[in-house]
């Protein structure tokens, strides 16, 4: 029998987002294979209420909020409609948890990990960043930790998740047919960075080389 | 470019959005008893007017929830005052 053998949507674009990467500027990484539920259920009913308790924090009722426990996010993606991101494997046990919860109840749960892969995109450069193709207002008086948005980026449909506003870090949750235009277009926006970096580099061994 | 208020999300740009056209257009409660002539009507006629119209919007690149604003369609100017409950219906 053929071994099971998987490949995430950016395994092609490791090298592209890890060369784009910047220190001190912006990194740019895959994070592949997180668990991805979709759960909708009416959150004013007993049962959304039970799921809270089963996942252990009650579900986002704010437009763009981000629920965390220990293991999850939970990702508020319309008014009665969750994503659910959690480690690799888990999805399992995720859908169980949430199904049990749910009971016979109206609602659904649905393992969509394959839908989309993730970006994660850090440092004191990644809203500016994100900016160059994004209209929302990335900064943090207005998008801060634990929020998240549905919207475009380069045009592209992507959530916007906010992990930390402190030390900027977010995760840009692209749909996998997407995501190598997206990678492409991340690693091309932040070329400056490293542009910027050389030319300083090289203006300092300039600068060395006269005083010789 | 537009900037329309999503009940949901807040203001947006119009690229994010997909148009619904004219609302409140209620679905025969009979369609089986309408002529030709009605059906047609229901399918097809919609309002045109000059100045303040409601009309539907699905927010497509985001949270993907239909709802309802008021428009001048000379201005393009949007009418926020209308109750989430009235817009999200
Ligand atoms: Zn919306």
């Amino acid at each position: 029998m053929a071994e099971l053998h998987g490949e995430s949507p950016l395994a092609a674009r490791a090298e592209t987002l890890a060369g784009s990467s910047v220190p001190g500027a912006v990194q740019l990484s895959e994070v592949a294979f997180t668990a991805q539920i979709t759960l909708r259920v009416d959150p004013k009913s007993p049962a959304a209420e039970r799921i809270g308790t089963a996942v252990g924090t009650m579900l986002p009722n704010q437009p763009g909020q981000v629920a965390r426990t220990e293991q999850l996010q939970i990702l508020w993606m319309g008014p009665d409609e969750w994503l659910l991101v959690g480690p690799e494997g888990s999805a399992g046990r995720i859908q169980a948890t949430l199904a049990e919860a749910l009971g016979e109840d109206h609602g659904s749960v649905v393992d969509v990990s394959g839908n989309r892969t993730i970006v994660e995109v850090t440092g004191p450069r990644s809203r500016e960043l994100l900016a160059k193709g994004c209209a929302l207002d990335l900064h943090r008086r207005s998008f801060t930790s634990d929020q998240c948005a549905q919207t475009l980026l380069a045009r592209a449909g992507v959530v916007v998740l906010c992990r930390d506003a402190d030390e900027p870090s977010f995760w840009i949750l692209v749909r996998a047919s997407f995501a190598r235009y997206l990678a492409d277009w991340l690693a091309d926006a932040a070329a400056e960075y490293r542009d910027r970096t050389r030319q300083a580099a090289s203006v300092r061994t300039l600068a060395n080389g006269s005083d010789r | 470019m537009m900037l329309i208020p999503c009940p949901w999300c807040g203001p947006r740009n119009e690229t994010e959005f997909h148009y619904g056209g004219q609302a409140d257009v209620p679905y025969p409660a009979e369609p089986q008893e309408l002529s030709d002539v009605e059906w047609a009507r229901f399918l097809f006629y919609r309002a045109n007017p000059k100045g303040l119209f409601s009309e539907r919007w699905n927010h497509q690149a985001g949270c993907r929830r239909w709802f309802t604003v008021r428009r001048d369609t000379t201005t393009n100017e949007i009418f926020q005052d209308d109750s989430h409950e009235a817009v999200t219906r």
